[in-house]
């Protein structure tokens, strides 16, 4: 049995707890502050999982998911995570959530600057293309033909693998695209972002997100 | 149960598909309020937006124009973009309304559905937390107190500052709005103060735990009494039938996801998706007086909430089929919900 820890009790949190519950994880979640501040809310919106502050929440877990807002990434403590897998659930969304300099003026990916501050870490890119409502919903069995695909970015193979085997025990086929660089390929604005696709449509676009980008580079470097 | 509407303006289309005037889009509210009123709803909502499409910008306004041309109907925003606007100045609007109204005037204060406000009035969204907190704080803290003595980061601080006029029935009613977060129920069921969750997708019945959650915070905190409600604001659009109701709305319906998606990245919508939210338990109410009846009265049975309030006209629902759908909500759709809840 493995343990999920969980920063972040909102919408995300909340249906990423219920969606491991059914799978048989044990869930540990925490918000920003007591664990009896979110007592309630753990009863009622995600029966079965513990509520706890992030410091135990990490501590026991053996995977540990990060869906706080991410203008609030600064909050969560690197020491904490540092060595353990983490699920970097979080994206930047500019139109939604208002432009943001940390991001906004810099050519790396929103998970990148994320595993700068949560160094030591190790961040998997994963659970931020699909809709908090969907998590919940459109998971389906091994095998079946419909199933949807979630896309997975790491340097740090083990800890994809990690990832993986969840995403596949929450119902969905795990696709890996890459290093975390490769993130870029599911960030908001992107095809995969915006779509539902199986496992062979997010290989395509994976390849086609690829293709755009060496045509780019190319362009750079002969311009 | 209370039935009501509620609107950010819809300019109406030119044959070609351009829009066409923004003050036209405001007087057929207006007029939309007023039809609310004399068929017997009980609710009408101004949502403040801010663009072309939806002008309805100053909600304050359009509510004291409609106190005065109104009988029985109460009066709100749905919502308010507090952040980007002066507590004060907000209280003071609707206040000035209320009065007009003879005291059928609410506020309900939340996020808003579009980002606009923001570098319109030069406010930062990364700083909505603390904006929206503080600003909730004081707008409070006016309607309890005739004096007001504040301090925050976002605003001057007031000393012993009179703020009027006072609401006829003492202070105004002001509702948290939000999309349905677990911690935001927390915040609105700590406060004590009512909650409408704005459901625009995904399946209403599953906000039933948010609402319980809602509930029992409130109770843990020691509040109780009428003050402890949910509201629901939802998106549809009713005609005599259901096929009517569902040809007349998907055109609009379309143009406005549509552009949404360009800006939010989503696909493109589809009439499939549109038929699947059409239908129970979808979250669009559009349909025929008994069809939409039913699924009030059916998702009562979920959430217990005292109101339920749509919002009709998007991307160029002509006037009429607007106006045709308020009377409708009003003359057979509210006395069959009646009927309905009655029975249970
Ligand atoms: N909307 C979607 O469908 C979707 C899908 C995938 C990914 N995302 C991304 O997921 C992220 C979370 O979004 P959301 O809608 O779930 O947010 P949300 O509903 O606003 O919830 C945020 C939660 O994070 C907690 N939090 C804040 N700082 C924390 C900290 N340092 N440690 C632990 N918990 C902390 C908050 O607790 P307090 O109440 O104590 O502050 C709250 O419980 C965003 O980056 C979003 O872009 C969204």
């Amino acid at each position: 049995m493995t343990t999920l820890g969980i920063l972040g009790a909102g919408r995300v949190g909340t249906s990423v707890a219920r969606a491991a519950l059914k799978a048989g994880y044990t869930v540990n979640i925490a918000a920003s502050g007591a664990a009896e501040d979110i007592a309630l809310l753990t009863e009622v919106m995600t029966p079965g999982a513990t509520a706890m502050t992030a410091a135990d929440a990490v501590a026991s877990a053996d995977l540990v998911v990060v869906a706080v807002p991410l203008h609030k990434y600064r909050s969560v403590d690197p020491n904490l995570l540092s060595g353990k897998v983490v699920i970097d659930a979080m994206n930047y969304w500019a139109p939604i959530d208002g432009t943001q300099d940390d991001f906004e003026a810099t050519d790396l990916t929103s998970s990148e600057t994320i595993a700068d501050h949560l160094a030591g870490a190790r961040l998997v890119k994963s659970l931020n293309h699909i809709g908090y409502h969907e998590l919940e919903e459109h998971g389906r069995p091994s095998g079946d033909p419909n199933r949807r695909a979630l896309a997975v970015a790491s340097d740090d193979d083990d800890a994809a693998a990690l990832v993986m085997e969840l995403i596949d025990r929450l119902g969905y086929d795990a696709v890996m695209a890459g290093p975390l660089v490769a993130g870029a390929a599911f960030q908001p604005g992107t095809n995969i972002f915006g779509g539902e696709l199986t496992a062979p449509e997010l290989l395509d676009e994976l390849a086609r997100h690829r293709e755009r980008h060496l045509a780019n580079a190319e362009f750079q470097r002969t311009a | 149960m209370e039935l009501g509407v509620y609107s950010f303006g819809d300019t109406q289309r030119n044959p070609d598909g351009s829009l066409r005037s923004t003050a036209e889009a405001i007087r057929n509210l207006f007029d939309g309020i007023v039809r609310a009123d004399e068929v017997g709803l009980d609710y009408f909502g101004v949502g403040e937006h801010h663009t072309f499409e939806m002008p309805a910008s100053s909600p304050g306004s359009l509510i004291a124009a409609a106190a005065a041309a109104t009988t029985q109907i109460t009066l709100g925003s749905s919502v308010s973009v507090l952040s980007t606007d002066d507590p004060v100045r907000v209280f003071q609007q609707f206040s000035t309304a209320d009065a007009i109204s003879g005291g059928r005037v609410e506020i309900t204060a939340g996020r808003g559905s579009s980002t606009e406000s923001f570098p319109l009035f030069g406010y930062e969204l990364a700083n909505y937390d603390q904006l929206y907190e503080e600003k909730l704080d004081l707008l409070l803290n006016i309607n309890a107190n005739e004096r007001v003595t504040w301090s925050g980061a976002v605003r001057p601080a007031l000393h012993d500052m009179a703020v009027v006029p006072r609401p006829a029935s003492g202070s105004l009613p002001i509702w948290v709005g939000t999309g349905g977060s677990a911690p935001s129920s927390v915040r609105a069921g700590r406060l004590g103060m009512p909650v409408v969750y704005g459901i625009i997708g995904g399946v209403p019945a599953q906000f039933a735990p948010l609402a319980e959650l809602y509930r029992r915070t409130a109770a843990q905190a020691g509040h109780s009494g009428p003050s402890i409600k949910v509201g629901v604001a939802a998106l549809g659009m009713i005609a005599p039938t259901k096929e009517e109701a569902k040809d007349r709305w998907y055109p609009g319906w379309r143009r406005t996801f549509e552009s949404l998606g360009a800006v939010r990245g989503w696909r493109a919508p589809t009439r499939t998706q549109f038929d699947a939210l059409s239908e129970a338990p979808g979250a669009y109410y559009v349909g025929g007086p008994d069809d939409i009846a039913e699924r009030i009265a059916e998702l009562h049975d979920h959430l217990g909430h005292s109101r339920h309030f749509l919002q009709m006209d998007l991307g160029g629902l002509p006037q009429e089929h607007f106006l045709e759908s308020i009377t409708l909500l009003g003359t057979e759709v509210k006395p069959r919900v009646e009927r309905l809840l009655a029975k249970k």
